[in-house]
């Protein structure tokens, strides 16, 4: 009997520590795939101006982050890279109808769009979209249905071909099926397609966010690689939100709301465009101006007319995209 | 002989002897508890998760169900799930027979550490795995290097997926056949070879008859576990509609797509094929069984 209260007396001291560790002093930041040394360093300057705070965070393709939570992954913060697994989570009652008013620029402290990176002195001299579908050249991206920067990829270069093509329905797919089948390799997250191009040497370019692009110079050598941006490209927006639910749910509400703003500080903003991102504060976009060369966005909005048209036309079962992997 | 009760008794009655008393005295309390425990943890573990599956695939109308499941993309995927999980199980069906057979029957230095290392595929996270095996087998891969000037493209085929699955159920075959060539007694052997048998017809005709349940188990569980292998395949396969796309990613896209039920009745073709297959491996042992009883 001693020995239960024993027990007993030990789970409930256990019990009311794990309580306590939940008055606001720790957030789950869920984020996507390829922002981990991102946040490692964002965090790092949040908890040296908030001390005893700790920030943890997770790290996979945002669709998934958005199940998980959804299922019971507790994060009080999302920093996503596609408005479409927000919504997802509104649609769940987890964030409010209104979050994209939260936060200045539409809930997106910064920027970004697919690029290329093609191998040292651009040996296949690619340039632009239609040097893509050449037939010598082959293309590193993942695949659209399981990765939101491959998404973007198919968008942006969906977008090219509307302008390119004035709009014709049959040479846009006709462009967009020959995209596809110069990629040998279709890997489920950004990250993996990284890889595929970097360490297995596959391919003749690399299509992922402007921001992955300078991720990779800097690791792998600036030498070895080089960035080209094509002459238009799709506005990547990458919006953060209080996920309500969980921030009530723990009392961290306060906390989320001062790390995601702090994003849009100029300390934060300056961490965002050191790793590649394009942030919106005019002194600190002035002071990385070289860094990022001047490309025409279009915007989801203006080309497709949102994401829920784009989600029923494009990536829905057996929508356009199904059709691209159909015809091969 | 041993001595018991003053009386002299035969060892084999000794043994009969104890054999009643264990029988009598069980080592787990009470069976109706037990027996509630294991149940439910059956239940719970194994048969709630995949009522679920089968409820959300069966939330499907009739023609909507169909519609998925025979879609052109998911019977191509199945065609390269099934194909690459037969390659990988008859591999592993030769591979792992000599394999169990040289750890059983040969002493060599380095022979517990090969012992050792067959089960490292199920400790390895699979992910680890496929990553390994993507380094070793890429173009500019150790072997992938050697392997493309022979004009063999190994990552990113239908043959990358075989390699994959047999690296993740090799242990199924060894560890199923093992314990049976253990026991097995070499007296059989040398008396078929003192009958003047020839090699190969004892080994077709006294082993491995002898053999066939435990081999027919460890074929079953390995093809099974290919079957399902997602993990360790999506790194090395290069994942193309219709050529290198297996049927559990296929799956797991209509998840991304926030499709549950699409990725339900797919999954549930998975379990069904599966399942299928246990139970007629099953039968097909039992049977076995019998025969090795009358002979």
């Amino acid at each position: 009997m001693k020995r239960f209260l024993l027990v007993g007396a030990a789970l409930a001291a256990f019990l009311a520590s794990s309580v306590n560790s939940q008055s606001a002093d720790k957030l789950l930041n869920a984020s996507y795939d390829v922002a981990r040394e991102l946040f490692v360093q964002v965090n790092e300057a949040f908890v040296a101006a908030h001390p005893g705070v700790t920030i943890d965070q997770s790290h996979a393709g945002t669709s998934k982050q958005a199940r998980a939570i959804v299922e019971g992954l507790e994060a009080d913060v999302v920093t996503f890279n596609q408005v479409t697994d927000i919504a997802f989570l509104v649609k769940n009652g987890f964030v409010s109808e209104d979050w994209q008013n939260d936060f200045a620029n539409k809930a997106s402290p910064f920027y970004s769009l697919p690029s290329f990176l093609v191998r040292a002195g651009n040996p296949k001299n690619i340039k632009d979209w239609n040097d893509l579908v050449r037939d010598d050249v082959e293309v590193i991206f993942p695949n659209p249905k399981t990765s939101g920067n491959a998404r973007y990829t198919y968008l942006a270069a969906t977008a090219y071909a509307k302008e390119a093509f004035k709009d014709d329905p049959a040479k846009v797919a006709e462009f967009i099926d020959k995209l596809f089948d110069n990629v040998p390799v279709f890997d489920t997250g950004g990250r993996a397609a990284t890889t595929t191009f970097v360490e297995r040497e596959i391919g003749d370019v690399l299509i992922t966010f402007e921001s992955e692009t300078t991720g990779i110079r800097k690791e792998f050598g600036e030498d070895k690689f080089e960035a080209v941006t094509p002459s238009v490209s799709l506005l990547a927006e990458f919006p953060v939100a209080i996920v309500d639910k969980v921030a009530d749910q723990r009392g961290s509400r306060e906390l989320a709301k001062a790390y995601l703003d702090f994003l849009y500080t100029p300390e934060g903003q300056k961490i965002l465009a050191e790793n590649g991102n394009r942030v919106n504060d005019p002194a600190v976009a002035a002071q990385f101006k070289d860094k990022f060369p001047e490309v025409r966005l279009v915007t989801v909005e203006d080309v497709f007319g949102g994401w829920d048209k784009i989600q029923e036309e494009h990536f829905a079962s057996g929508a356009l995209l199904d059709q691209v992997y159909g015809e091969r | 002989m041993f001595k018991a009760g003053g009386r002299t008794l035969p060892a084999c009655s000794l043994l009969l002897l104890k054999e009643i008393e264990f029988v009598k005295r069980r080592v787990l309390p009470g069976l109706p508890l037990s027996l509630g425990i294991t149940l439910l943890y059956v239940g719970l573990i194994v048969v709630l998760p995949l009522g679920a599956l089968v409820f959300k695939a069966a939330s499907l109308g009739p023609e909507d169900y169909w519609r998925i499941v025979s879609s052109a993309r998911a019977v191509a995927s199945y065609r390269v799930t099934i194909l690459a999980a037969l390659g990988a199980t008859a591999f592993n069906l030769v591979f792992g027979l000599a394999l169990a057979w040289i750890l059983v029957r040969y002493r060599f230095p380095g022979h517990r550490l090969v012992d050792a290392i067959v089960d490292l595929p199920f400790a390895l996270p699979t992910a680890v795995a496929g990553i390994a095996l993507t380094t070793l087998f890429a173009p500019n891969g150790w072997l992938g290097s050697l392997l493309g000037d022979l004009g063999i493209k190994v990552a990113y085929t239908p043959l990358g997926i075989m390699i994959a699955m047999s690296f993740t159920s090799l242990p199924f075959i060894v560890r199923t056949v093992q314990p049976v060539l253990e026991d097995l007694d070499p007296a059989l052997e040398e008396a078929a070879q003192s009958l003047g048998g020839r090699d190969g017809a004892i080994f077709l005709r006294v082993i491995l008859p002898l053999l066939a349940p435990a081999l027919l188990a460890g074929l079953s569980l390995s093809f099974a576990r290919s079957l399902g292998e997602f993990g360790a395949i999506i790194f090395i396969a290069g994942n193309q509609p219709f050529e290198t796309e297996i049927t559990a990613l296929l799956a797991f896209i209509r998840l991304e797509e926030y499709d549950y039920q699409a990725a339900a009745a797919i999954a549930s073709v998975l379990l069904v094929t599966a399942f299928v297959m246990l139970a007629a491996t099953n039968l097909l042992q039992a049977r076995a069984l019998r025969y090795t009883a009358r002979n």
